[in-house]
C-alpha cells in the first residue's frame, strides 16, 4: 500500500516535472533540436540576449507585473479591509462580483475589456495592459489578505486604542505589521500571474506594446527555439525563488500565529 | 478623518470592480446583440446576426468538440487529482507540506512555456516516441502532436492544480473518525468511499470540476501549440473572431456560451453545498 502510494506520486511528479526537466537540458544542449545530448554549451542564452525584441519584452513584462503586483496588492488590501470591517451598501454584490472574477476563464475578462478600452477610447498598450492585469490579480490579493484579516483578534486594535495610539500608529504600528505576511504573498501571487499570463495579454495590448508570453507563443507558433529554452530555464528558476519566498513568507505567518 | 478614508477606500474599490468588472461583462452582452461590420469591429444596430451565426451547425459542431475535450480534461484531472488530493491528505503535516509545494512550483511556472515543453516530449523524435521504440511498443516514431490526445494531455497538465487544491482543502477537513466508525461497523472499503467520503466531498469535486471545465475552453494557446492549426476550442473561436475575422458580436456571442456554462455550474455548486448543509441538520 504505501509502495503504491509511492509510485502514484512519483508517476504525476514526473508527468508535471519531465517536460520542464527536458526543457531545462536542452537549454545547455549544442543540439539545436534536442534530439540528441551534444555537449554543454551556453550559446542559446547569448542568442537570447542577442535577441533585442526579446529582451525589450521582457522588460516590457517585468515593468507590468511589478507595477501590476503593487497596485492589486494594495487595491486587494484595501478592498479586503473595507469587506471585513465596513458595512456599506451593494457589499454583498461587489464581493460576489470579485468572485465571479476570479472564476471566470482568463478569455471572459480579456474581451470584455477590450470591449471596453475600445468603447471609452484608451489606446491598447501600456495603460490598457496594466489595467487588465491588476483587475485579474485583484481578487486573488482581496483573498490573500481577507484570510489574514479574519485571523487576527479585533480586540488588538481596541488595545492599542486605549494604551493611546492615534489612528495612524495604530496602522503603521498594528495593523501593517500583522498584514505584512499577507502583503508579501500577495504581491509574489500577483507578479507571478502577471509573467504568466497569455490569453488576457493577447487581447488587450497593441503592437507598440510587446509582452514576453506574447513574444515566445509568436516564436514556437513556427517551430523549436533554443533560445527560448534558455529564456525558459531562467523563467523557471525565477518562479522556484518565488515559490520558496512565499513559502517563507507563510512559515513566518505561522510562527507568529504561535507567538500571538 | 477616519470617515473620510473609509469614503475614499470603498469609491476606490467599488469604482474599480464596476468600471472593470462589471461594466465590460455588460458592454459584451450588449456587443453580442449587435451588427457585425468588417472595418469598424461592429455596427450599433441591433441585431440577432451574431447568434444565427452562432447556430450555424458547423460553428457548433466546434463548440460541440470542445465541450468534449474539456469534458475528458476535468475527468482525468478528477481521477487522478482525487486519489493525490486524498492521499496528500493522509500524510504527516511534513510531507505533506514537500508535496504541496511540489505541486505548486509548476503552477507558478509560466504555462505558456510548458505548454511548450509538452511540446517537445510529444514530437517524433521527442522523449515519448524514444522511449516507446527502445521498449519495442512500437516500431517507427508515432504521430502524437497535433492530434486530440495532446490537446488533452496538455490541458490536464496545466489544469491539474485547479482540480487538486479544492480538493485537497476539502479532503483535508473530512473527520477521519467517520471512516473508522464506518470501519469498525463492517462496512468494505468501497462501501466507505462511496457512502462517506464521496458524498462529504461533493463541494470539493465540484469547486474542482468549475475551475478546471470551462477555463480549458478558454485556453486556446494549448490547442494551437499541441492540436494544429484547427480551431479546437471556444478560446481559438473568440481569438478567431475578435483577433482575424474582426467580427466582434459573433465573438462576443460565443463568449456568452461560456459565461452561460460557467453560470450554469456555479448554481448547481450552490444547490450542492445547500443540500449538504440541509442534510447536515436532519437528525
Amino acid at each position: 500500500m504505501k509502495n503504491l502510494r509511492l509510485f502514484f506520486f512519483l508517476g504525476i511528479f514526473s508527468y508535471l516535472y519531465l517536460p520542464i526537466a527536458i526543457l531545462i537540458v536542452n537549454a545547455f544542449n549544442s543540439n539545436r533540436y534536442g534530439l540528441k545530448w551534444d555537449g554543454f554549451t551556453l550559446k542559446w542564452f547569448k542568442t537570447m540576449a542577442a535577441n533585442d525584441g526579446l529582451m525589450e519584452a521582457a522588460q516590457h513584462s517585468l515593468a507590468i507585473a511589478v507595477c501590476a503586483a503593487t497596485f492589486a496588492t494594495l487595491i486587494g488590501a484595501l478592498a479586503a479591509i473595507a469587506f471585513n470591517r465596513y458595512r456599506f451598501p451593494g457589499r454583498r454584490i461587489l464581493q460576489g462580483t470579485l468572485m465571479t472574477l476570479m472564476m471566470a476563464p482568463d478569455i471572459i475578462l480579456a474581451i470584455s475589456l477590450l470591449v471596453l478600452f475600445v468603447a471609452i477610447g484608451i489606446s491598447l498598450g501600456f495603460w490598457s495592459l496594466l489595467i487588465a492585469h491588476i483587475t485579474f490579480c485583484l481578487p486573488f490579493t482581496m483573498v490573500t489578505v481577507s484570510a489574514r484579516i479574519q485571523g487576527f483578534d479585533p480586540f488588538l486594535l481596541d488595545a492599542a486604542r486605549d494604551l493611546g495610539a492615534s489612528e495612524r500608529q495604530l496602522l503603521y504600528r498594528v495593523v501593517l505589521p500583522i498584514l505584512r505576511p499577507a502583503l508579501f504573498s500577495s504581491w509574489l501571487l500577483s507578479f507571478t500571474l502577471s509573467l504568466d499570463d497569455v490569453i488576457v495579454s493577447s487581447f488587450v495590448t497593441g503592437p507598440a506594446y510587446d509582452v514576453l508570453p506574447l513574444k515566445i507563443f509568436s516564436m514556437v507558433k513556427v517551430g523549436v527555439k533554443p533560445e527560448v529554452n534558455a529564456l525558459a530555464t531562467i523563467m523557471v528558476v525565477l518562479s522556484l525563488v518565488l515559490v520558496l519566498l512565499s513559502h517563507l513568507f507563510i512559515k513566518e505567518k505561522e510562527n507568529n500565529e504561535c507567538a500571538g | 478623518m477616519k470617515s473620510r478614508t473609509r469614503q475614499l477606500v470603498i469609491g476606490l474599490v467599488s469604482s474599480w470592480l464596476i468600471l472593470f468588472g462589471v461594466l465590460p461583462i455588460l458592454l459584451l452582452v450588449g456587443t453580442s446583440f449587435l451588427a457585425q461590420d468588417p472595418i469598424e469591429f461592429m455596427r450599433y444596430d441591433i441585431s440577432l446576426d451574431a447568434y444565427r451565426q452562432l447556430a450555424d451547425p458547423a460553428y457548433l459542431e466546434v463548440i460541440l468538440r470542445s465541450v468534449k475535450l474539456a469534458a475528458f480534461t476535468t475527468f482525468f484531472c478528477l481521477v487522478i487529482g482525487y486519489p493525490f488530493a486524498w492521499l496528500t491528505a493522509r500524510l504527516s503535516k511534513k510531507s505533506r507540506t514537500v508535496v504541496l509545494i511540489l505541486l505548486m512550483i509548476p503552477f507558478w511556472t509560466n504555462s505558456l512555456v510548458r505548454t511548450y515543453a509538452i511540446r517537445m516530449v510529444l514530437g517524433t523524435q521527442g522523449l515519448l516516441n524514444t522511449l516507446l521504440m527502445k521498449i519495442g511498443l512500437i516500431d517507427g516514431p508515432i504521430r502524437l502532436l497535433y492530434t486530440d490526445t495532446a490537446v488533452i494531455l496538455g490541458l490536464v497538465y496545466l489544469m491539474l492544480p485547479f482540480m487538486i487544491l479544492p480538493l485537497y482543502a476539502n479532503l483535508e477537513k473530512l473527520d477521519y473518525r467517520l471512516v473508522e466508525a464506518a470501519r469498525d461497523l463492517g462496512a468494505s472499503y468501497i462501501q466507505i468511499f462511496r457512502k462517506i467520503i464521496w458524498p462529504l466531498s461533493l463541494p470539493g469535486v465540484f469547486a474542482g470540476c468549475i475551475l478546471v471545465f470551462v477555463p480549458a475552453m478558454g485556453l486556446f494557446y494549448v490547442a494551437t501549440l499541441l492540436g494544429g492549426a484547427r480551431q479546437l476550442l471556444v478560446g481559438n473561436l473568440i481569438q478567431q473572431q475578435f483577433l482575424n475575422a474582426r467580427n466582434w458580436p459573433l465573438g462576443s456571442a460565443t463568449s456568452i456560451v461560456l459565461i452561460l456554462m460557467m453560470t450554469l455550474m456555479l448554481t448547481s455548486y450552490g444547490l450542492v453545498l445547500r443540500r449538504l448543509a440541509t442534510r447536515k441538520v436532519r437528525p
